[in-house]
C-alpha cells in the first residue's frame, strides 16, 4: 500500500502514453481532472492486488467517448461518479470497496484516479490489459469469465443508468449509442468481480510500472550517465523494451473506418538501420512492426514509437513526416499469450495473416539469423 | 511614402526602412534597451539618418515586439484578472488554472464555473446562469484590471460568451478589458482558455507597448506615421487591435523573420532558416505565410492552442564553437561564444575556433581577417564544415512534409556559415538584408480582413457562400489599407453546425493584401 499524490499523476500518466502504443488517447486532460480530485479529496491509496480481501467487491471505472469531446468537457465530475457508485452498488447489492483502471494505457489511466480520489476508496495496482486495446471487450477480466456488464454509465448533465445485455458485443453498440446521445462522452463502471478473481486475471502492479515507465523517459539522460549508459540503452534496460528500428518517418498513411483510426507509418532506417526499411501498421493501436519484410513483433505485445532523442512516446495522432523515432517492443501481459488471449487480441483476430510469436522470441531468431548469414 | 519596421528582440533591436518600390534603402542593428522604448527610438534614428530622408515621408511604422512574451515567462507587469467560465455541470472535473504554476497562477484574483455552455453539436448543456454570472462580477469589482470569459464548445457556439460579456460590462464598466475565447483560441477549453487568461493578464503590458511605441514615433520625429503590430500570423494590427489582443503579438519575431526572408527573395514557398549567433530557427513559408503548429504551444509553462508558426531551433550558430576530440573527431556546439564573438572568434583576432572562422577558412564568407585563420588545417575545417551541413540537413529534413527537394532561403546574422548545396534542396537563396530580415518582415508585412457567415447550403449553395465571404473578407482587407489587387486568400474553413437544420455552416475567410504604397 503507497498514497499517489499530486507529484505521482506526472509520471503515472506520461508511462500510460508509452503503454498506450500509439492509442488511448492523450492523457493531458484526464491528468488535470485527476490533479483537480487529488488536491480537493487528498492523496489516493494505492493497493497491490495482493492485498485485496478476496471477498470484496472490486470495480474497474473507465472514460468512454471522442477525444475531442472530452478535452472540452473534461470527465469524472462528482456528480458523475457519484452516479455510478450509487447504481453499481443498488443493481449488484454490494458495497464497492475499490476501483481500478480497465485500461492503463492511455487517458484511461487518469480516471480511476479520479474516482478513488472523490469517493474516498482505494485504487488497486492493477488493470484489465497492461495496455491499450480499442475494444471493450479486450480485458483479461475476459478471459477469467468476467462479463463487462451489469455496467453503469453516467453524463455530467445527471442522466444515468445501468446495461445489462446479453453478449460483450451488445455491451459496446448500446454504450456506443448511449455516449453519442450524451454528447459524446460518458463515465462507466463496468467488470465488477471479486478480489480473488482480480488476483487471478489482472495484470497486476501496472500502475507502478506506469509510474517507472514515466519516470525512466522524463529522467533518461540524467539517470542514465549516473548508470555509465547511453540515454538509449538505460531507457531500453528500464523499460524492458526490444529494439525494434530506429528510423526517419517516411509515410503516413491514414483511413478512418467506422470508430476506429487505420493506418500505416512507414520508416527509413537511421543510424545503424541505415539501408533499411520498416512499416507499423496500427487500428487506433500499433498493431505489428515489420522491417525489411520481415515481421518482427505483433499485438498484443505493445509496439511503441518514440521519439529518438527524447524517447517520448509518439502517438498515431502525431505521426508526421520526418520525424526521427525508434520502435520499441514491449512483452505484453502473460495472460494474453494463451490460446484464449489471442483469440480477444492476438494478430488474426485484427486481420494480421501470422501466428503469434513473443517479441523476444523474433528478437531472437533475427539475431540467430544474422550470425548464419 | 516610406515604411519602417521595427524588431525588438532579446539582444538587438532592429530597424529597415523601405521605400515605395518595396526595396530596402538601409537596415541596422541596435542594441535593445533595459525599457526597450529607448532601443527602439535609437534604432529608428540611427536607419532614419543612414537613409537620409525627410521624417514626414514615413507613412507606416511596424513594431514586431516580444515585450509579450517576456512579461509571461518573466511574469512581471501582468494586471489582475477574473475568470468566469461557462459550462457547468460539464467541465467542472478540470478547474481554470490546474496546472499553472503557482507564480503565474497569482495573476488570478477569482475564478468560479457557472451553467451553461454547449454540447459539440450546438446542443445547450444548461441554460445560461446569468444571475451567478453577475454575482461573480460583483464580487470582484475594484479588484480586477481585466476579465476572460471562456464557454464549454464556445468554437461552435459563442452565445453564452457574448451574453456574459453584456453582463459584465453592465457591472464592471464599459471600459473593462474583456477577453473571450471564441475569438482568441480553438478546439480544447483547457488550452483556449488559458491563452484567453494569459490575453487578459497582457493589458497592462500592452497598454504599456501600444503607448510607448506611439510615443517613441512621435519622439523620432515620425509624426505622420500610421501605427502597426506584427501578429504571429504575418499580418498587421492596428494598435486599438493590438491593445485587445496583446497574445496575437506572441512569436512574431519567427514570423517577421520567415515572412521578411518571403520578401526579400520574391519566394512563397521554402523552408527559412534564421542562423542566429547560437541557435538556428527553421520554419515553413507556405504560400507567403509561415506554417502553422499543430500541436500545443507552451508559454511560460502554460499549454495554449492559438496560432503560432511551426518553428525548430536547432543548436548552430555563428559562434557555435568548433572542438576536436581526443580520438579526432569534429564537433560544432551546441555551445557558442555567443554576442562575444566580435571579441572571441579567431578572425576577429580571438582564440576560439568557431563557425563562422570555418566558413571564412574554406573561403565561404569575408569577415575579419582571413589571414588569422590560415593556419587552421583544410582538413579539420572540411570535417567541421560536414557537421555544420548534416546538421542543417537534417533539420530542414525534419520540417518538410515530402521528401521532394524543397527552397531553402537562408537569413539571419549567422547565415554566412551555411554551405549554398544542401541536400534536399532545389534551390538555396541568400538574400542582400538577411540580418534584418525580422525587421523587412514587419515593415512589409500584409493586412489581413476577415469576414465570417452563417449559411444554410439548402438555400445558399456552398460555392457561392463560400465565394460571398471571400469577397467580405477582401473588402474587409481593403478597407483596413490593402492595396486592391494584391489581396488573396490565406485561410478559409467552413465547419457544419450540426445543431442548426438546413446544412448549416459557419464559413471563415481570411483575406490578406499589401499595404497601400
Amino acid at each position: 500500500m503507497r498514497l499517489i499524490g499530486l507529484e505521482d499523476v506526472e509520471d503515472i500518466a506520461l508511462g500510460a502514453s508509452l503503454l498506450g502504443a500509439g492509442g488511448g488517447g492523450d492523457p493531458y486532460v484526464g491528468k488535470l481532472a485527476a490533479m483537480a480530485a487529488i488536491r480537493e479529496c487528498g492523496p489516493v491509496t494505492l493497493l497491490d492486488a495482493d492485498e485485496v480481501p478476496d471477498d470484496a467487491f472490486v470495480v474497474p471505472s473507465a472514460g468512454m467517448g471522442a477525444p475531442t469531446v472530452l478535452t472540452e468537457k473534461g470527465f469524472g465530475s462528482n456528480t458523475e461518479i457519484q452516479a455510478l457508485k450509487d447504481n453499481v452498488q443498488r443493481f449488484f447489492g454490494r458495497e464497492v470497496y475499490a476501483t481500478l483502471p480497465a485500461e492503463a494505457g492511455g487517458v484511461n489511466s487518469m480516471f480511476p484516479l479520479i474516482v478513488a480520489a472523490r469517493l474516498g476508496i482505494p485504487m488497486v495496482d492493477a488493470d484489465g490489459m497492461g495496455r491499450a486495446f480499442p475494444e471493450l471487450q479486450m480485458v483479461t477480466f475476459t478471459i477469467g469469465g468476467v462479463r463487462t456488464t451489469p455496467m453503469a454509465w453516467a453524463d455530467e448533465k445527471g442522466n444515468f443508468g445501468v446495461l445489462d445485455t446479453i453478449s460483450n458485443k451488445w455491451a459496446e453498440d448500446v454504450a456506443r449509442s448511449v455516449t453519442m446521445v450524451c454528447g459524446g462522452a460518458v463515465s462507466i463502471m463496468l467488470f465488477g468481480m471479486d478480489g480473488a478473481k482480480l488476483k487471478e486475471c489482472g495484470v497486476h502492479g501496472i500502475v507502478t510500472r506506469s509510474q517507472q515507465l514515466g519516470r525512466a523517459i522524463r529522467q533518461a539522460k540524467h539517470l542514465a550517465a549516473e548508470e555509465g549508459l547511453t540515454p538509449e540503452e538505460f531507457f531500453l534496460r528500464f523499460t524492458g523494451g526490444h529494439k525494434l528500428f530506429k528510423g526517419k518517418i517516411s509515410d503516413v498513411l491514414r483511413e478512418m473506418r467506422g470508430a476506429f483510426n487505420y493506418g500505416r507509418v512507414k520508416l527509413a532506417g537511421i543510424g545503424d538501420y541505415k539501408g533499411s526499411a520498416a512499416y507499423v501498421d496500427f487500428q487506433n493501436e500499433n498493431l505489428c512492426c515489420v522491417v525489411d519484410d520481415r515481421m518482427v513483433a505483433t499485438t498484443p505485445d505493445m509496439i511503441c514509437l518514440v521519439d529518438a532523442e527524447t524517447f517520448m512516446p509518439v502517438p498515431t495522432d502525431a505521426l508526421k513526416y520526418g520525424k526521427r523515432v525508434m520502435v520499441v517492443g514491449l512483452e505484453c501481459f502473460h495472460l494474453w499469450r494463451t490460446p484464449e488471449g489471442l483469440e480477444l487480441a492476438g494478430p488474426r483476430y485484427f486481420g494480421l495473416d501470422t501466428d503469434y510469436i513473443p517479441v523476444e522470441e523474433r528478437c531472437k531468431m533475427a539475431v540467430a539469423e544474422g550470425e548464419v548469414a | 511614402m516610406y515604411r519602417l519596421g521595427i524588431d525588438v528582440g532579446g539582444t538587438n533591436t532592429d530597424a529597415a526602412l523601405i521605400d515605395e518600390n518595396l526595396q530596402v534603402v538601409a537596415a541596422v542593428k541596435s542594441p535593445t534597451t533595459e525599457n526597450v522604448e529607448d532601443g527602439i527610438v535609437a534604432a529608428m534614428n540611427a536607419v532614419l539618418e543612414a537613409a537620409a530622408i525627410d521624417r514626414d515621408q514615413v507613412g507606416w511604422a511596424m513594431l514586431g515586439t516580444t515585450q509579450c512574451t517576456n512579461a509571461i515567462v518573466e511574469r512581471k507587469g501582468l494586471s489582475p484578472v477574473a475568470i468566469l467560465r461557462i459550462g457547468a455541470p460539464a467541465s467542472v472535473s478540470m478547474p481554470p488554472m490546474v496546472d499553472w504554476a503557482p507564480d503565474i497562477a497569482s495573476a488570478c484574483v477569482a475564478d468560479v464555473i457557472v451553467g451553461g455552455g454547449f454540447e459539440a453539436d450546438g446542443k445547450r448543456i444548461a441554460p445560461f446562469d446569468e444571475a451567478a454570472a453577475r454575482a461573480f462580477f460583483e464580487s470582484v469589482k475594484g479588484k480586477v484590471e481585466a476579465v476572460a470569459i471562456s464557454c464549454v464548445f464556445a468554437t461552435v457556439r459563442a452565445d453564452d460568451e457574448l451574453a456574459a460579456a453584456v453582463i459584465a460590462r453592465e457591472v464592471l464598466g464599459p471600459e473593462m478589458p474583456l477577453s473571450l475565447s471564441h475569438e482568441i483560441g480553438s478546439m480544447g477549453l483547457i488550452e483556449r482558455e488559458n491563452a484567453t487568461i494569459l490575453n487578459a493578464a497582457l493589458d497592462r503590458v500592452s497598454k504599456r507597448f501600444t503607448e510607448s511605441f506611439a510615443r517613441a514615433l512621435r519622439e523620432a520625429g515620425v509624426a505622420c506615421a500610421q501605427a502597426y503590430l506584427s501578429q504571429n500570423d504575418g499580418t498587421l494590427m492596428t494598435l486599438e487591435y493590438a491593445r485587445r489582443y496583446p497574445i496575437l503579438t506572441i512569436a512574431c519575431g519567427p514570423t517577421n523573420s520567415i515572412c521578411g526572408a518571403s520578401r526579400l527573395t520574391q519566394v512563397d514557398n521554402a523552408i527559412v532558416i534564421d542562423v542566429g549567433g547560437t541557435t538556428t530557427d527553421l520554419g515553413v513559408l507556405q504560400l507567403g505565410f509561415p506554417r502553422e503548429s499543430g500541436v500545443a504551444v507552451t508559454i511560460g509553462g502554460v499549454r495554449t492552442n492559438f496560432r503560432m508558426p511551426d518553428v525548430v531551433s536547432i543548436g548552430l550558430g555563428g559562434g557555435s564553437i568548433v572542438r576536436v576530440g581526443e580520438d579526432g573527431s569534429v564537433t560544432v556546439g551546441p555551445d557558442s561564444v555567443g554576442f562575444r564573438i566580435a571579441q572571441e572568434a579567431r578572425v576577429f583576432g580571438g582564440s576560439t575556433l568557431t563557425a563562422t572562422d570555418v566558413a571564412v577558412r574554406l573561403g565561404m564568407a569575408q569577415v575579419g581577417d582571413p589571414a588569422l585563420v590560415a593556419d587552421v588545417p583544410q582538413e579539420l575545417a572540411e570535417a567541421a564544415m560536414a557537421v555544420i551541413r548534416e546538421l542543417a540537413e537534417d533539420a530542414i529534413d525534419a520540417m518538410k512534409t515530402s521528401s521532394d527537394p524543397i527552397d531553402v532561403i537562408l537569413v539571419g546574422g549567422g547565415s554566412i556559415i551555411l554551405p549554398s548545396d544542401l541536400a534536399g534542396t532545389s534551390t538555396v537563396y541568400a538574400p542582400e538584408h538577411a540580418g534584418c530580415a525580422n525587421a523587412v518582415g514587419s515593415a512589409l508585412a500584409k493586412v489581413g480582413g476577415e469576414a465570417e457567415i452563417l449559411v444554410s447550403y439548402d438555400q445558399v449553395p456552398r460555392d457561392e457562400a463560400i465565394a460571398n465571404a471571400t469577397e467580405a473578407a477582401i473588402a474587409a482587407a481593403h478597407a483596413a489599407g490593402a492595396v486592391p489587387g494584391t489581396v488573396t486568400v490565406v485561410d478559409a474553413e467552413d465547419v457544419p453546425l450540426a445543431y442548426m437544420t438546413g446544412h448549416t455552416c459557419r464559413i471563415k475567410v481570411k483575406a490578406a493584401g499589401d499595404l497601400q504604397a
